[in-house]
Order: structure tokens, then sequence, then C-alpha cells
């Protein structure tokens, strides 16, 4: 494997394979000293073209603890902001001999572009709403801890599946290992044909999360150019707020997950939040393991 | 000057059944048409055997960007581009800059064709409204004068329903139809490839088919309202079809066009997130492109236009959402619908059908052979297989996603005036 470009061109032995080697790192992640030299002399390079705080900061991370140098590239720095094109930007950074080049971007396929272009391992770090396979392996891990398995779960999805690249990522994976996922949100928000990936669609949450073991919930999208899939904040969190009463649906000992950033009193409430099954921290640190993984398979490593 | 075509099938539907022949050409003008085999003292000869020879195809909806973008394409490679795909007639769509919406610009499109062209004729369809902004209306009287042959916006589609009553009542004072491009630009809005499935799979904004048959309602129903013709442009999904022909047997005059890439190829092929996959109306799904065959078949689809649409390979080759929308189509028009003929879909005869139909919609002289008339011809080897070849076209852009298609069929000479524009060489 060379590039990471999104969950749906891989296999389940594959995405496995990737989350067992997490398991080493994270133990590196839980030491004193949380550096090793694996990856000692290669160059990475993190090229986030839209916002991102989370993400970024995880695979810096991740590169800084394998031993990695890393560069950070924020767009309003670069020679975008100056009128060069992305590929020319791209060709100027590909002279400079990196090994990895991790994108985020707001135009989905352009990590696809990027590996056409230059020679070194691309990971997408979030392409439009297309994917962010990164998110969707930390998700995993995650439920795997938790629930010791990726078979057999029953997975509620719930918000903006349209414009989300986690979901599309996580429904790719999840239903690749086995699990029922569900999606939830309003009609607006369900993009067209998505029963096609495998999942069943409601615009009830209850009947999402009825029964479910695992409960995301997604980012509410500020308003896009084609406007605004929800009346306003409030009408939505009336109806689609993850809080006691809709959890209460949910098995006993369901988890709950978000990706992040979330928007607290609008999809998911704070209690329900800071409370005992979010596990949203946890996916946080599993990011860092996950992401110390994927350099690492992808790079070689020295000692492999 | 004699040119002698012989040996070859001459498909020339509107005069009778096709047969084997031979077609004298003298001083620009067919001058004899027969059966079997026909002399000529010192004629140059064109052996036609195995070819198929037709009336000179007509390309009803081109993007030749000249003024203003000539380093997409000029009037003249446009035109040698159109020589090169078998067309010996193009309309061009007016969003160039300045837009084709005064005199001055319309002349200098006409003049340079007339005057430094290659013979393939350029008849410019002129804006129907001032800068192409859907406000006011152009001065359709004045650009008649300078050679429009019929108005339309194009790909910015008038919204205001009110100015699209007066641009067509208008218009028709002056014998010229409006010709729709028809999208409803706020379902479009922000859209990168149809609304399907694929989108979803791709995450992309999608571009709902209902959008397109919304505006194609509209301009029928309006045509249907005042009793005139409309001409839709490149249709390319089954609920265009079908408003279509519901107007068609209401007796509305209203002609329709769709274009080789939508009979071709599908939304799923946006997943190599290639910018040439991007065009507006965008591909669509396999459901839409068996209709559009069957509508092509059965003379519901009137005609093929290329919607020839250059754009600099620097303008392509950037993110998908920023890249312009649009590909090149004059040099792959003739083999990408002839597989139809191979596959059985269509007769010949519907082939050149399609391809010369535009000439009966804006009433231009052509689409025939016959003894007196403009030589205007356009031979076809229906077998000869080749590989298509960005880099050989005479277009100056090379935005296709059909390059390296084998394909089977092909432009061997093109004929205008009696003048030969282009030969294939083997
Ligand atoms: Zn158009």
């Amino acid at each position: 494997m060379k590039h990471l470009l999104g969950i749906e061109n891989l296999n389940r032995d594959q995405i496995m394979h990737i989350l067992e080697t997490a398991v080493s790192f994270e133990e590196i992640n839980q030491r004193q000293i949380k550096k090793v030299p694996t990856l000692k002399g290669l160059s990475v390079i993190n090229f986030f073209a839209e916002p991102s705080t989370r993400t970024r900061m995880s695979f810096e991370v991740a590169e800084k603890r394998l031993s990695a140098d890393s560069y950070n590239i924020a767009v309003s720095g670069s020679a975008i902001t100056k009128g060069e094109t992305l590929s020319d930007t791209a060709l100027n950074l590909q002279a400079m001999a990196p090994d990895c080049l991790i994108i985020r971007h707001a135009v989905s396929g352009t990590p696809h572009m990027l590996a056409q272009i230059m020679d070194c391992s691309i990971i997408n770090a979030g392409d439009g709403f297309h994917e962010h396979p990164t998110q969707a392996l930390l998700d995993a891990y995650t439920i795997q801890k938790k629930k010791g398995r990726l078979d057999g779960l029953k997975v509620a999805l719930m918000g903006d599946i349209a414009h989300s690249r986690v979901a599309r990522s996580n429904i790719h994976l999840l239903t690749k290992t086995g699990s029922h996922v569900t999606v939830a949100g309003p009609a607006t928000m369900i993009p067209k044909d998505i029963k096609k990936l495998g999942v069943e669609v409601t615009y009830d949450p209850k009947e999402a999360v009825k029964d479910a073991d695992i409960v995301m919930m997604l980012r509410i999208q500020e308003e896009r150019e084609s406007g605004l899939m929800y009346p306003d904040r409030r009408e939505y969190a009336k109806f689609f707020c993850l809080d006691e009463k809709l959890l209460s649906y949910a098995k006993p000992d369901a988890t709950v997950m978000h990706p992040g950033p979330a928007n607290r009193g609008v999809e998911i409430d704070d209690n329900i939040m800071d409370g005992d099954r979010s596990v949203i921290l946890e996916q946080v640190a599993n990011g860092v393991a996950v992401r110390m993984a994927v350099l690492y398979l992808l790079l070689g490593g020295s000692n492999s | 000057m004699k040119l002698l075509i012989k040996n070859g099938t001459i498909v020339n539907p509107k005069a009778g059944k096709s047969f084997v022949g031979s077609i004298l050409v003298e001083n620009g003008k067919i001058t004899k048409i027969a059966k079997g085999d026909l002399t000529a003292d010192g004629a140059e000869t064109v052996n036609a055997a195995g070819m198929i020879v037709t009336p000179g195809l007509i390309d009803l909806h081109v993007h030749f960007r000249d003024p203003g973008f000539e380093e997409k394409e000029d009037i003249l490679t446009g035109l040698e581009a159109a020589a090169a795909g078998g067309f010996t007639a193009v309309c061009t769509m007016p969003n160039t800059s300045p837009a084709c919406d005064n005199i001055g610009t319309i002349e200098y499109q006409t003049k340079k064709a007339a005057k430094q062209g290659n013979g393939v004729r350029l008849y410019p369809i002129a804006a129907a409204s001032k800068g192409l902004k859907g406000e006011t209306m152009a001065p359709i009287g004045e650009l008649k004068e300078g050679g429009a042959i019929a108005i339309s916006d194009d790909g910015k589609p008038i919204t205001d329903s009110s100015l699209l009553q007066r641009v067509m009542q208008y218009a028709s004072s002056f014998g010229l139809m409006y010709v729709s491009h028809s999208e409803d630009t706020y379902l479009s809005k922000g859209g990168q490839m149809n609304e399907s499935y694929f989108s979803t799979l791709y995450g992309m904004q999608g571009i709902p088919a209902v959008g397109e048959a919304l505006s194609v309602a509209r301009e029928c129903l309006m045509a249907q309202y005042l009793g005139l013709p409309v001409h839709i442009c490149h249709v390319s999904t089954k609920m265009s079809l079908d408003l279509i022909a519901y107007f068609k047997a209401q007796g509305v005059k209203v002609t329709a066009e769709t274009a080789p890439h939508y009979l071709s190829l599908t939304d799923e092929a946006v997943g190599s997130y290639d910018t040439n996959t991007k065009v507006n109306p965008p591909l669509r799904s396999e459901e839409d492109r068996q209709a559009l065959i069957a509508a092509v078949k059965s003379g519901l689809i009137d005609a093929i236009a290329t919607d020839h649409a250059p754009h600099h390979e620097r303008d392509k080759n950037v993110e998908f959402n920023t890249a312009p929308s649009g590909m090149v189509g004059l040099e792959t028009a003739v083999p990408l619908v002839y597989k139809l003929v191979h596959d059985k879909q269509i007769t010949i005869e519907r082939f050149v059908e399609l391809f010369t139909a535009g000439y009966g919609i804006f009433g231009l002289e052509g689409g025939v052979l016959t003894e007196g008339g403009r030589a205007d011809i356009t031979l076809i080897d229906p077998e000869y297989q080749w590989t298509i070849d960005k880099n050989m076209f005479r277009s100056k852009s090379r935005n296709t996603p059909f390059h390296g298609f084998h394909v089977k069929g092909a432009v061997f000479r093109t004929i205008a005036g009696g003048k030969t524009v282009f030969t294939r060489a083997y």
C-alpha cells in the first residue's frame, strides 16, 4: 500500500492489519518517553488547505513520535493564496523529495489528483465530503477496544450524512467488517441512493438509536452554497439532538462517539458528551496511535 | 476544379434510399449524382469503396472562444477541428468575450470565418440578453442582420420567465428561434456532477436531473403558449425526454439535441476525478443514457450536437470544483456515435439524419446531396479502427475524457463547398 486515499478501496484484511499495528503504537503513547526512531530521516508534509485543529495536531504528534521530520503548510501562508495552482504547488513540494504528504482539502478527489502528480505517499486527511479514512480507522479502533469486535454491531450514524466525509469512510469500514449501520437525519441530509452502500435509512432518530451498540453523531454543517439543510439550530436540536431521552433507546452499554468539533446542545447534549458513555476524548487519543500505524505501514519504517 | 467520388455508399436520406454510386463536383457544386460509375476528364478521383458518402455534417452547438479566450480555441482552429470531425457547418454559441451580443462581435466572427477560414461554414447563435446577463434583451434584430441564425444565452440560462417570454416573442418577429440550455440554476448551484448514487459515493455536490426537466418544461410550455418553436440543447436526462415527447405529441414545435458524451459515458466516470469528465449538463445515469439512445433511435431526439467546449489544460489541471465545465467534441463525435450503428441500435441513414438535422432546425442550406447544390460532402470509413489521441486534435484544446478510447469508424475526408478541407492520413 503506497497511499491511503480512502476506505472504499481497502479490504477487510488491510483494515484489520492497520488496527492491529496501531495496538503496539498505543503502547508507545503510554510510555514516559513517547518517541521511537522508526521513521527517522523521513520527511512528512502536513498540507491542510482547510482549517483543522484536531486532525492536523494528531498527524503532527504521530509524525514526531515516530521521529519523522514534519513540515506544516497552512494555506494562508502558502503560494496558493498568491495564485499558484495546486498542481504547481504539488510539483514544487515534490521537488523537495518528501516521503509523505498529508492532505486536507475542501474539494473531493484532490488527494487522488495529488497522488497522480507526486511520487511520495499521499494520506487523505479529509477531502470534501468524500472520505476521511484515518478518522474511520480511529473510530474503528475505538469501537474495537470498547466492544472487542467490529462485526455484528448495530451502529447508528446521525446527522448531515450528505456532506460528511466521516460518514462515508465509516460506512465503508463498518460494512466491510460486518456491522449493521443505520443512518438517520432529516431527508435533506440523506444523500441519494445511500442504501446502495449497504446501510439502512431512517428519518426517525429513535428508530436509528434503538438497540444500538454505537451511536455516532456528526457535526452539523454551516450553511452551504446550496442552502441550509435544516430550518435553524433550535429546530434541529429539538428533533435530532442526542440527549438522555434519545440515548435511552440504545443498548444500556451503548458507546457514544463524535468526530468533533461538536456543537454542544445542537447535535449532542452536554451531559451526553461529558457522560460516561462518551468516548469522544478516547477517539482523539486513539487517533495518534492509528495515524502512527498508517505512517509506519505506508513509509515502511526502519525495521520492515 | 473537378472532384469525382466513386464507389462509395451514398447515404442521403432526404433524397431517398442509399446506393453505391458516384458524385461529381465541379466549381464548388455537385453536378452529377449517379448510381454506379461515372467518368470525368481531368477530375481528381477519390475511391470511396467501402466508405459512406453523406451530406456534410452540421454541429449545431460549439464554443469557439473567439474573441476573448483564443488560447482555448479560435475561429480558425475551431473550423479546422470541425473539418477533421466531418462537419461542414457549425453553429457557435455566444459566450465569447465580449459576448456575441453586438454587431461588432458577430461581424468579426462571420468575417473571420469567411475570409480566413477553411471553408467550413460558421453560423453564430447570438446572445438573447445583453452580456448574457439575463436582464435585458440583446439587439436581436441587428444581430440577425449580422448573421445570427438563432439566439441563446446557453450556459447562463434565463431565469426570469418574463424575459424569456419577451425574448421568444421579439426574436420571432425577426424569424429567429430561441435555443435553450435548460437548467434550473438554483438546483445546480455548487453541483459538480449528476446527483445519484455515484455523487453519494464520490462525495460530490449533485446536480439533480429534475433541474433540467423543470427548465425543459418551462421552455416548452412557453413555446406552446406563444405558438412558437423552441430548440432544447444537449438533453441529458430521461425526465427531459419524457417531457419533450409529451410536448411533441401536443404539436408544440420543439426540437432537441443530445451530445455524443451523454450517449457514451455515465456519471460513474467521474470517479476518476478527471476534470475532463466535468461537463454541463453533467454525465448522467445509465438509465438516462439508455433512454437517450432509445430517443436517438426513435427520432424523439432530432440532432446530435457536440457542445464542443475547449478549455486549456491549465484550466482543467485544478481541483475538481475549480475546473470549468466542458469537453471538446468535434473530432470524436462521428466515431462515438457511429458505435450505435455498429451495435445495430440505429441505421446508417438515421446516423446521417442526426448529424444533418441542424440544417432543417435552423433553416439553413444543406443536409442533402443534390445536383446543383453546394458540394458539402463527408466521407466516413465505417470500419477503420483507431485510438483517440488528444495530441492529434486540430483543436487548440485537449480536454477530452475519450483519450485512449478504441473506436471503429472515422471521418476519411471532408469537402466543404467543393474544397477538400480534411483528409485522414492512414
Ligand atoms: Zn449549454
